[in-house]
Order: structure tokens, then C-alpha cells, then sequence
């Protein structure tokens, strides 16, 4: 399992690097169309070929990658922030607020997701670069999906507070913000982390699945799930075998996430 | 001698045909995207119970598909009145319904009254309501009927093509039927079975009663991959219409089986927003609603680039409100803007934009920027949409494209007006100009740019009113035709709605399936379903 777990933060290493030297790397920018080259198949100019609009999809994936390994990890660490101030202070806090917390939290856990978000999208401003909308969709990932971390979180903020060390350190009669600062957020952290590197993988497939509507990133910046679009066409995919790439990489990247968790990291 | 041997060839193919036809019989098969929702012909509004209305219902007259005249069918003549209110119909003698009774001019009084009662709220009946009042109709003998509409109805001919008629006396209503097939099992969700109707009153030329078919079944099938699957396994005799990549694909399968009929009627454009009030910043306003600016995005985009990439040549660059399948509406002199960078800059330099450092600016030093919406999930849109981003970038304009689901889509450009630019589509069935009053009267709602206009906005609106309702009040098809020209001219030049393609009709037909030349009007391949034929083999099986 350790040698598993080396694997694939060695995968997730080399890959955010080739993303973030995409610039380097990519033989063509993301956006050129080569319009006498549509649909091209592999060759030494275009390694994965060309789209239907005559674009390198060697660098579209590169790029797309590069979207989604950088941002995905934002608007997890975005919604583990959020499940940590709401689920965390609710669980130390206990109470009226714990509970008007944790029904916020249902209610959010009960709304659908993947509408809520398209509704959100449909009523911001339109005139923003594609390098924005990227930002907004990622955002409101995060802005969204603190929900569940929220839960786990004020369920172990509640057991930390209830602990004896705990007991021990208000008698001393310490402050309610030093209690929260010195003792309840170190103990929460494991937590934490893992409820991060959870949603990470969480958080790229909502944006597939944004994409693959075509309502995830705007044209003509690429992600996993415009470039997933392309297998719609399912009859071609035989003779196309490298339109394939996006989805294993999308495979790839998302196991690694949930393999880079050790056991106990998974167990809490 | 060189031509009676031609003769004589040309005899015994008949012949042929009419013995393969003879034999045919047989069970068509194709697909429905959804159930159909009635199966009364006055009330349809979805395409599957469109279909079932062709293929069961007797009319008085036909559009055919193919020459796209009108031709005689219930009725063997008509006459429309000067004042284009009142039309008679001279019926044929001795046809019964399906069940069995018999069909006269009591039947078609009977379908005009029914069609034109308010209460109903036909669809159908909507085509002919061009004024207050009730249609007046009369039985003027067993073979000859007058209906009188409270208002002129320009090309109230044609508009008889959808409407099937129905028996006044018949215990099944709207199930017995005048047309090649009626009704016969419908298994909710699964399929529906029509059966050839043993009274349908064509024959063809060696007397043979019509259809050869003797029963269609039609399965709903929502998913077009399926379908094609279907398709290409036997299972269906043909697809009405196919995309540009399952065209190309099957192309490469057995090219005998697909059909590109041409340019089709169905357009591609973009419009700006041009509404008064809209919440735009108001330089951008300015943009909109100068011509020089819309003719100048309309040069710098390459159609014939967005037809051949786009749609894999399939297509057609877009010239105006009808496409050139519209043989008779269309205006032939106009062509298709040109695409032209350099013609494109120097009329945004007469509005006084300057492109510096690759960045177009106006007058006032605003960058040129707007956004473009469409619909997500249309691939052909958002390619166009992205070819468009590249082409305007090359006078140095910023495009950002928006996709949003429907509805967001339809509350901006309807209720909010809260949008830049907008890509969209028209699908047109009707080839009469009237069909398209609500999109170019400038009080209308599907005035696009700028519905639902108290006054005209601008002098051109104003002159396309002017001719929109005179070719609608005139019955001389000469005149609607020269007043209809110059309301395509003055669109072509004003460009409100930029006309970027017109998609090819393209269908795939299975080679067993003889007779069948699919044309660009809907239903494109059975259009002449009553001279289908099954090939000997697949007769047998089914």
C-alpha cells in the first residue's frame, strides 16, 4: 500500500509540474484553431491529434489538467475552511447554534447540487474572461460544497470538546478563543486534512460533470470536462482511441487523490 | 429504332416496379424521439404527432414536398375568392374513411368548424385566424363546400396542407381517417402500429391500390446513437435526420445509405441586443444598433470556415431570413456577405473604432468586448460560437462566449433583456412568408433585437412593417413575392440578425427501402409514403 501511495503522489507531482510548465511544454497554444486541420489523428505536430475545431489537443489537455489540478485543490481548501469555521465552532460551541448550524448544513446536503450550481451560473455577469469564469466556477464549488466536511467536522469538534483534556483546560480557567485556538483546531486538523484531500477528486468530477453539460468552463479555455465532451460520440471512439487520454487522465488524477490518503487518514 | 428500344426499356422497368410494388407489403419501421401527445389532428403541436398526422390523414390538398406546388387530393380543384376570404372546394366522389364511412362535404364542414372553434385552441387553427369573428362555412352540395374566413388570408391555399379531415359521422372520431394508414395498436412508451388503410382512395399507375406498405411500426426511441445502431443492424428502415458526423460516418459504412438533399431551411444567426432599456452599458448600446457595426461583425466572420468545420461541409453559409431551399420566397440576388477583415475595419473606422496594438477601440477609448449567449449542449452552437471568438479577435475584438441551459437562456432574452449578443436558431416547416410575420413585425415578441416595439425604432423597421402587412393583405403572389424581395434586401442590409448557416437536410435511408427520395421540406424521407416500397426479402420477414 505505501509503495501504491508513493505512486501516485509521484504521478500527482510530475503531472502538476507538466501542467504548470504547460505554457513550455505545449507545442500550441490552447486556442488556436488549425482550420485546415480538423479532426486530425496523431502526428509528430500534434501529438493527440487535433479537435473538431482544429485544435491541439495534446495542449488542450495539458491546460485542461493544469485547470483542474489548480483549482480543484482551491476550492477544496475554500470548502474545508468553510466546514471547519461552521461544523467546528457549531460542535464547540454545542447548543441553539449547533443546531441551527447542522440544519443549515441538512439543508445544503439536501439541495441538488449540480442544479443549484447551474442556477448560480446562469446569474452571474457574462462578460467575464475565460480565465474568471474558470475562477467562478471553482469558487462556487467551494462555496458550496462545505456541506458534508461540516458534519464530520462538528461531530469531532463535539467529542474533542467533551474530552476530559478539555474539562481539564477550562477549569484552569482558560479563554473561550484560546480554548478554540490551542486545543480544538490542532485536534481538528487531521480531520481536516482528510475531509480536503476528499473533496479534491469530489471537486474535479462536478466540473466534469459541469463540462460535459456545457456549462462547466467557458470557450475557449479547455477542462476535463470539455475535453470529456469529445467521447459523446461514442460509435467513433474505436477508430479514435486517443480521445481516451482526457478520461484516463481524469481516472488517474482522481484515484491518485484518494490514494495519496493513508488508511488511517481514511478511517477518520 | 433508337428510341422505341428506349421506350421499351423504360415499359418493362415500369412494369418491373409495378410487380416488385405489387409484392411489397411489409412492415416500415422507424423511430419517434418521444410519444405522441394527441392523436387528433387538429390539436398537434409535437413533432411525433405530426408524424402521425401525415401518415393518417386525408387533406384537400398537398404541398409536394419535392416541386413544392400545391397538389389536388381530397379535393379534385378549389378556388380562392378575390377579396382572399372565402375558398370552395370541389371534393371527390365516393372515398370512405378507414371505417368504413363514407366521406363528403359535411365531413369538411365539419373538420373547419371544429378547427376553428375557439374553445379547441388549435394550433392548426392558429394559422387561420386573421381576424375577430367566426369562419362562415357552407355545404353547397354533397361534393362541393365554401368556407369564408372573417379576414383575407394570404396563401390560405397552402396552410390546407395540415389540415386532416375528420369524419362528422364516424363512432371513432378522429381515429377513423382519410389517409394511407390508420391507427392501430399503440403500446405506451413502446411503439406505435399503423395499419394500411383498406379504403385509402389513390392508386398508382398500373391501378395497384396505395400504399405498398402494408404496416408501420414506429418506435420511440429517444437516444439518435441507438437508433443509428438500429439503423446500421436492419432494424429500422431509415432516419429522417442525421447529423453531419453520423452522416460522415456512415459515409464511410455504406454510402449508398445516406442522403444530403441540399441546403434545408433551418438557419444559424446571432443578433445583438438592441432593446432601449436593456441593462448594457449604453456605449455598448451605440455599438449595437449601428448598421456599420453589424455589417462589420458580419464580414470578419469566415461562414464558409464555420460550414466546413462546423457542420463537415454540410452546410451553407447563411445569406438571410429564407435559404435558397425556399424556391419560390427566395430572393435570388442576394448572396452571402463576404468574408472580409480589411472591408470590416474601415466601417468600424466610419463609426470611429481604431484598432491599436491589436485592440479595437471606439471613439471614446472603450475596449471592444461583448459576450455571446447560446444554448449549452448544442455542439454545432458552441463550435460556431468559438470560430466566431477567433474571427473577431482578428480586428481585435474580445468575445466571450456564455453557454446557459434553456431557460436562463429564454428569461434574458425575453424578460430581462440582461444580454450582449445572443446565437441562436430557426427552424422553419412553413415556406409562406406570413409564417414569419411574428419574428419581423417590429411589435411583435419575436422581434428579437428589440421586441415588442411601441413605434418602429428605426426607418427600416418601419418600412419592414409597411411591407410585411402589405404582402400579408395581398392575394397577387406576384406582388407578395416583389414586397417580400425588399423586406430580405433591407434585412440583408441592416443585418438585425446576423445569418451565419443554413444546414444541409441530411437522412439516412436503408437500401431496402425503395422509392424514397428524401427531399429538404419535413417529412423528408416519407414524405411520399404511399409510394414506399420494402425490398422483396425484408417484406417476407416482417
Amino acid at each position: 500500500m505505501r509503495y501504491v501511495r508513493g505512486a501516485a503522489i509521484a504521478f500527482l507531482l510530475v503531472t502538476t509540474v507538466a501542467c504548470l510548465f504547460a505554457n513550455v511544454i505545449a507545442p500550441e497554444g490552447y486556442a488556436h484553431q488549425f482550420r485546415e486541420l480538423p479532426n486530425a489523428a496523431p502526428s509528430r505536430q500534434h501529438l493527440l491529434g487535433t479537435d473538431d475545431l482544429g485544435r491541439d489537443r495534446f495542449s488542450r489537455v495539458l491546460y485542461g489538467t493544469r485547470v483542474s489540478l489548480v483549482l480543484a485543490p482551491a476550492a477544496a481548501l475554500l470548502a474545508s475552511l468553510l466546514a471547519a469555521l461552521i461544523g467546528g465552532t457549531a460542535g464547540f460551541l454545542g447548543g441553539w447554534f449547533e443546531r441551527c448550524a447542522m440544519a443549515a448544513t441538512d439543508l445544503f446536503l439536501s439541495l441538488p447540487w449540480l442544479f443549484l450550481l447551474i442556477t448560480v451560473r446562469a446569474l452571474l455577469p457574462l462578460n467575464v474572461s475565460p480565465f474568471i469564469s474558470v475562477v467562478i466556477t471553482f469558487a462556487l464549488l467551494g462555496c458550496l460544497g462545505w456541506a458534508a466536511g461540516a458534519r464530520v467536522l462538528c461531530a469531532d469538534a463535539r467529542a474533542i470538546a467533551q474530552s476530559d483534556f478539555i474539562l481539564l483546560a477550562r477549569a484552569t480557567g482558560i479563554s473561550r478563543v484560546r480554548l478554540l485556538w490551542r486545543h480544538l483546531i490542532p485536534n481538528l486538523k487531521p480531520v481536516l486534512e482528510a475531509q480536503f484531500w476528499i473533496a479534491i477528486p469530489v471537486f474535479i468530477l462536478t466540473e466534469a460533470n459541469l463540462g460535459l453539460l456545457g456549462l462547466g468552463v467557458a470557450e475557449p479555455m479547455p477542462s476535463w470536462g470539455s475535453l470529456l465532451r469529445e467521447l459523446e460520440n461514442f460509435s467513433n471512439l474505436p477508430a479514435q482511441p486517443w480521445l481516451f487520454v482526457p478520461l484516463i487522465m481524469l481516472v488517474l488524477v482522481v484515484s491518485s487523490f484518494d490514494l495519496v490518503l493513508s488508511k488511517e487518514e481514511l478511517l477518520i | 429504332m433508337k428510341h422505341r428500344l428506349t421506350r421499351m426499356l423504360v415499359l418493362l422497368a415500369m412494369m418491373g416496379a409495378a410487380v416488385v410494388h405489387a409484392q411489397s407489403g411489409g412492415e416500415l419501421r422507424f423511430c419517434l424521439y418521444s410519444e405522441p401527445k394527441t392523436f387528433n389532428p387538429l390539436l398537434t403541436a409535437d413533432d411525433p404527432s405530426e408524424t402521425i398526422r401525415y401518415l393518417t390523414g386525408g387533406v384537400l390538398m398537398r404541398l409536394n414536398r419535392m416541386t413544392q406546388q400545391l397538389e389536388p387530393e381530397l379535393a379534385t380543384s378549389w378556388k380562392v375568392s378575390k377579396d382572399g376570404r372565402t375558398i370552395t372546394f370541389k371534393l371527390r366522389d365516393g372515398l370512405r374513411f378507414s371505417d368504413g364511412t363514407p366521406f363528403s362535404a359535411n365531413d369538411v364542414a365539419f373538420t373547419i368548424e371544429q378547427l376553428m372553434d375557439p374553445a379547441l385552441h388549435s394550433p392548426t387553427g392558429d394559422m387561420f385566424r386573421s381576424g375577430e369573428g367566426r369562419v362562415q362555412v357552407r355545404v353547397l352540395s354533397p361534393n362541393r363546400v365554401s368556407a369564408t374566413f372573417p379576414a383575407p388570408i394570404a396563401g390560405m391555399d397552402k396552410l390546407f396542407d395540415a389540415v386532416a379531415i375528420m369524419s362528422s359521422k364516424s363512432p371513432q372520431k378522429e381515429m377513423a381517417v382519410l389517409g394511407p394508414f390508420y391507427v392501430a395498436e399503440n403500446k405506451a412508451g413502446a411503439y406505435i402500429r399503423l395499419q394500411r388503410n383498406p379504403n385509402y382512395w389513390k392508386r398508382d399507375s398500373g391501378g395497384h391500390q396505395l400504399p405498398y406498405i402494408t404496416s408501420i411500426r414506429l418506435d420511440i426511441q429517444q437516444n439518435r446513437d441507438i437508433e443509428m445502431l438500429r439503423l446500421t443492424r436492419g432494424e429500422i428502415d431509415f432516419v429522417n435526420a442525421i447529423s453531419p458526423e453520423y452522416y460522415d460516418k456512415l459515409v464511410s459504412q455504406n454510402a449508398s445509405m445516406v442522403h444530403d438533399a441540399g441546403v434545408g431551411l433551418d438557419s444559424e444567426f446571432m443578433w445583438f441586443n438592441q432593446v432601449s432599456n436593456a441593462p448594457i452599458e449604453g456605449y455598448k448600446k451605440q455599438w449595437f444598433t449601428s448598421t456599420n457595426f453589424r455589417r462589420a461583425i458580419s464580414e470578419a466572420i469566415n461562414r464558409a470556415d464555420m460550414a466546413r468545420i462546423a457542420f463537415r461541409g454540410h452546410a451553407q453559409p447563411g445569406i438571410g431570413p429564407l435559404s435558397p431551399a425556399n424556391k419560390f420566397w427566395f430572393n435570388a440576388k442576394l448572396q452571402p456577405h463576404p468574408f472580409d477583415q480589411k472591408s470590416a475595419l474601415q466601417r468600424l473606422s466610419q463609426d470611429g473604432f481604431q484598432l491599436r496594438d491589436g485592440v479595437l477601440r471606439d471613439r471614446s477609448g472603450h475596449r471592444v468586448e461583448f459576450s455571446v449567449i447560446t444554448n449549452s449542449g448544442n455542439k454545432y452552437r458552441e463550435r460556431m460560437a468559438t470560430m466566431i471568438q477567433q474571427d473577431l479577435a482578428g480586428i481585435g475584438i474580445k468575445l466571450n462566449v456564455v453557454t446557459l441551459d434553456f431557460p436562463s437562456l429564454i428569461e434574458r432574452m425575453t424578460r430581462t433583456f440582461n444580454y450582449e449578443a445572443c446565437l441562436l436558431g430557426f427552424v422553419n416547416d412553413d415556406l409562406d412568408p406570413n409564417a414569419q410575420m411574428n419574428v419581423w413585425l417590429s411589435s411583435a415578441k419575436n422581434h428579437q433585437w428589440n421586441p415588442s416595439e411601441k413605434t418602429p425604432a428605426t426607418a427600416w423597421e418601419a418600412e419592414i412593417d409597411r411591407l410585411m402587412r402589405a404582402q400579408a393583405s395581398t392575394l397577387d403572389v406576384k406582388k407578395r413575392k416583389q414586397y417580400y424581395d425588399k423586406v430580405q434586401e433591407i434585412v440583408w442590409q441592416q443585418e438585425p440578425f446576423i445569418y451565419l448557416i443554413n444546414k444541409d437536410s441530411l437522412s439516412a435511408v436503408s437500401p431496402t427501402l425503395h422509392n424514397a427520395h428524401p427531399v429538404v421540406l419535413r417529412p423528408q424521407v416519407y414524405w411520399n409514403i404511399d409510394q414506399l416500397s420494402l425490398n422483396t426479402e425484408v417484406a417476407k420477414n416482417r
